[in-house]
């Protein structure tokens, strides 16, 4: 059944015409995206918690002459789906028809994830298995007898380690030889005789003839025989049958007595896990009893005490802030920004001058492109460690614990701790974050969350307020910066609270989710989640800021007679800013520049950095320091951070958002709740701090 | 009848019936979380809710008001 000697080139070109379709699929966090890496060479995002992938991804690879197009799916832990990302899952694998299906298995927790397997077998597509983490198997002590397992279950078994890379290649030989033979898995008969009788009475029923909306592949008629005995909806809504067929099939289903607090869905799982546990008990040896206690279960005493749970919480989070804020950040930053302004852009400007360039060049490169552009690259070091802190909180699996800690607080405001997760990752990007509230269940906590994401500062504002806090408030960097993420955090709970009880209706969602190991995070996988976040900032550096930083240059240098001013008080842009910046004089930056950098801060938020330093800035960051100190006070610098935290967030995120409601009318609402608040919140700062300085 | 929230950290039980509606019933099956299955009490959130259980070898959060759908018996 399963020999892994590469298959014979002749066979190859029969199915060389076209490309191949391999879907992935196991339980969340079983592994499904580190193989996916491992095999496309692709670096998509890997975390410790369940739940990363929430979108379909692929990826392409070759192999042996053939390109595979491989599928990473959502996890599942069964075929009858519940929230979003599961749905992607089953419809994929009914509607898309892949050629192969390689189940991964979490060898660590083998009995529910051979659950899943059970249900993919009924399926009756090619399909080979892998048993994946079977380093920390080993490690464990446990014994795996895979011959058992490939007979019993009468489908080609792999062991792997997508993490260590051991397996991978003989995973792919059984893949590409499965594919060419088109093996199907035989049916096995798991179900006591009773029920496995009316399954094949309704498979007969259905053999009469049926239509199944949107599938119009070959199906498992014993799969959906199944489904239908299990009264799954979905299907039962696609499922077009005759009335004599509804009939027949009730009268079938009708033999089975249940007892109570039993369903048919019950029946079958119960079945399903008999049929595993009596499995596992033949072909694995376990070394130690589920009492036993392990590291996890010590990590986790002292992570989710009742007494230190929340101190190490905020002391995690407090030293996040610091190491990226504090000295060693500041430290970072100013020296790479002694590099790109003084030294690169020092030699630029000797280069331009030797060159005899004119002067509206020397404007654009010096005046323009390094002293925007510049400003938000020298936040860089800044942005990566931030990144590299959130990704080692992920990777370890610290996440599913402050999940698990702060449920009952998201409660109150009507979420569930599952929320967390997407919330803490809104500090980072809020796309990736708003994206991955799919892992929600209802409709209305996705919603909510995502009103409250915007509000967890992404470190694209983090530049912004690092410059007026090293402008004016150096005495206490990190109480300042701590007070703005905090404050961006209550406005979340505000936002829950008010769209909570009026127009977002239903029960919360349930709490059911895994807590996973805690391993060692990976370097690989941070380095490859870090390099990733710096090629998106510095490819944005380079093309949205860049083109932004230009036409900002460009109507801030002329005039609508297209001649360049002397006063930028009589450009293009001054006009325009002009117009607009009474709205913020009560917030206490009517400035017409401090107006015009905010809306250049809708195409990405670092161009409110760039647009400023090009504005106020005559080169070097001292100048522009200078400057800000010239033009805010302590008070009106605060509310204008407090601004750039609360208002409408860029039209990347934007638009992720626009996806995710799927209603112009949520969008609308979110853009103006958040304009409006950022207007009166920053309004009331700096009339109370007014008012306090002066009573004071 | 017990339930799961009887339990105290450390302590076993099996799984006797899942009394709750549908689909919640399905979840909590889906999980391993059948009758005739160990649970294992684990701990309690430090603000008393939710709770932590291992089950079929992995460690799940479960909620107090979902556990208490999910009755047992003691280990013989």
């Amino acid at each position: 059944m399963s020999t892994f000697t590469p298959i014979k080139e002749k066979n190859l070109s029969t199915v060389k015409s076209k490309n191949l379709k391999v879907a992935l699929v196991g339980n969340p966090n079983c592994g499904k995206t580190t193989l996916f890496n491992k095999l496309t060479g692709s670096n998509q995002h890997v975390g410790n918690w369940p739940g990363v992938t929430v979108e379909k991804k692929e990826g392409f690879l070759k192999f042996k002459n053939m390109t595979i197009d491989v599928l990473d799916l959502p996890g599942i832990y069964s075929l009858s789906p519940y929230s979003s990302e599961e749905i992607i899952t089953r419809t994929c694998l009914l509607e898309d028809d892949p050629d192969l299906i390689i189940n991964i298995i979490d060898a660590t927790v083998l009995e529910r994830n051979l659950y899943l397997t059970t249900q993919l077998l009924e399926l009756q597509k090619p399909m080979i298995v892998a048993f994946n983490m079977i380093d920390i198997v080993e490690k464990k002590g446990d014994l795996i007898d895979y011959r058992k397992f490939r007979s019993e279950l009468n489908v080609p078994i792999i062991p792997i380690s997508a993490n260590k890379g051991t397996g991978i290649k003989e995973l792919l030989d059984l893949a590409i030889e499965h594919i060419v033979n088109k093996d199907k898995p035989i049916i096995k008969k798991i179900y006591e005789d009773k029920i496995e009788d009316v399954i094949s009475k309704i498979e007969n029923e259905l053999n009469s003839g049926f239509s199944l909306s949107r599938v119009k592949r070959e199906i498992s008629l014993r799969w959906l025989a199944i489904k239908l005995f299990e009264n799954d909806e979905m299907i039962l809504k696609k499922i077009n049958l005759s009335r004599s067929q509804k009939e027949n099939i009730r009268l079938y289903e009708s033999v089975i007595s249940l007892p109570e607090h039993m369903d048919a869905q019950m029946l079958i799982a119960d079945q399903r896990y008999r049929y595993i546990y009596k499995l596992c008990k033949n072909a694995v040896k376990r070394k130690n009893t589920p009492e036993h206690i392990t590291l996890t279960d010590k990590i986790d005493r002292v992570v989710t005490n009742k007494f230190l749970a929340v101190p190490i919480f905020a002391l995690i989070m407090i030293l996040t802030f610091y190491i990226t804020f504090g000295p060693i950040g500041s430290f970072f930053r100013t020296e790479f920004e002694f590099f790109i302004k003084d030294i690169l852009g020092g030699n630029i400007s000797n280069l331009l001058m030797n060159l005899g360039a004119s002067e509206w060049t020397k404007s654009l490169i010096a005046g323009g492109i390094i002293e925007g552009v510049g400003s938000v690259i020298s936040f860089l070091p800044q942005v990566v460690i931030l990144f590299t802190l959130l990704s080692i909180l992920e990777d370890s699996g610290y996440m599913a614990r402050a999940a698990f800690i702060t449920d009952k607080l998201l409660r109150k405001v009507g979420l569930s701790g599952r929320a967390f997760v997407p919330l803490l990752m809104g500090f980072g990007c809020t796309v990736p974050a708003v994206l991955g509230t799919r892992i929600l269940e209802k409709e209305n906590d996705k919603k909510l969350t995502i009103l409250m994401i915007p509000f967890m500062s992404c470190s694209a504002k983090m530049p912004v307020y690092a410059m007026f806090i090293g402008a004016l408030f150096k005495e206490h960097q990190v109480l300042v910066i701590s007070s703005i993420y905090l404050l961006g955090i209550l406005m979340a709970i505000f936002t829950a609270a008010i769209f909570k009880k009026p127009v977002l209706k239903g029960k919360t969602s349930s709490f059911l989710m895994e807590l996973p190991e805690y391993r060692f995070p990976n370097f690989k996988n941070l380095c490859m989640h870090v390099g990733e976040r710096v090629k998106d900032f510095v490819v944005k550096a380079g093309t949205i800021l860049l083109v932004a930083t230009i036409v900002i240059w460009f109507l801030q240098s002329f005039n609508f007679n297209l001649q360049m001013v002397l006063d930028r008080r009589d450009s293009i842009l001054a006009s325009f800013g002009m117009t607009i910046a009474p709205i913020f004089s009560i917030c206490g930056f009517g400035d017409w520049r401090a107006a015009v950098s905010l809306l250049s801060g809708l195409i990405a938020k670092e161009s409110v950095i760039s647009t400023i330093a090009v504005l106020y800035g005559t080169g070097g960051l001292a100048c522009t320091s200078q400057v800000i100190m010239d033009q805010f006070s302590v008070i009106s610098a605060y509310a204008f951070m407090v601004f750039v935290l609360l208002y409408t967030p860029c039209i990347a995120a934007l638009s992720a958002i626009h996806k995710e409601f799927k209603s112009f009318k949520w969008t609308a609402i979110a853009v103006i709740y958040q304009l409006t608040l950022a207007w009166l919140v920053s309004a009331i700062v700096y009339q109370l701090g007014t008012f306090i300085y002066n009573v004071v | 009848m017990k339930s799961v929230n009887d339990l105290k950290p450390g302590q076993l039980g099996i799984v006797d019936k899942i009394i709750c509606e549908k689909s919640l019933r399905r979840r909590i099956a889906d999980m391993g979380i059948i009758p005739g299955a160990l649970i294992i009490m684990k701990r309690i959130a430090p603000f008393g809710d939710p709770i932590q259980i291992n089950v079929q070898g992995s460690d799940i959060s479960i909620r107090k008001s979902e556990a208490e759908n999910i009755k047992i018996k003691e280990r013989k």
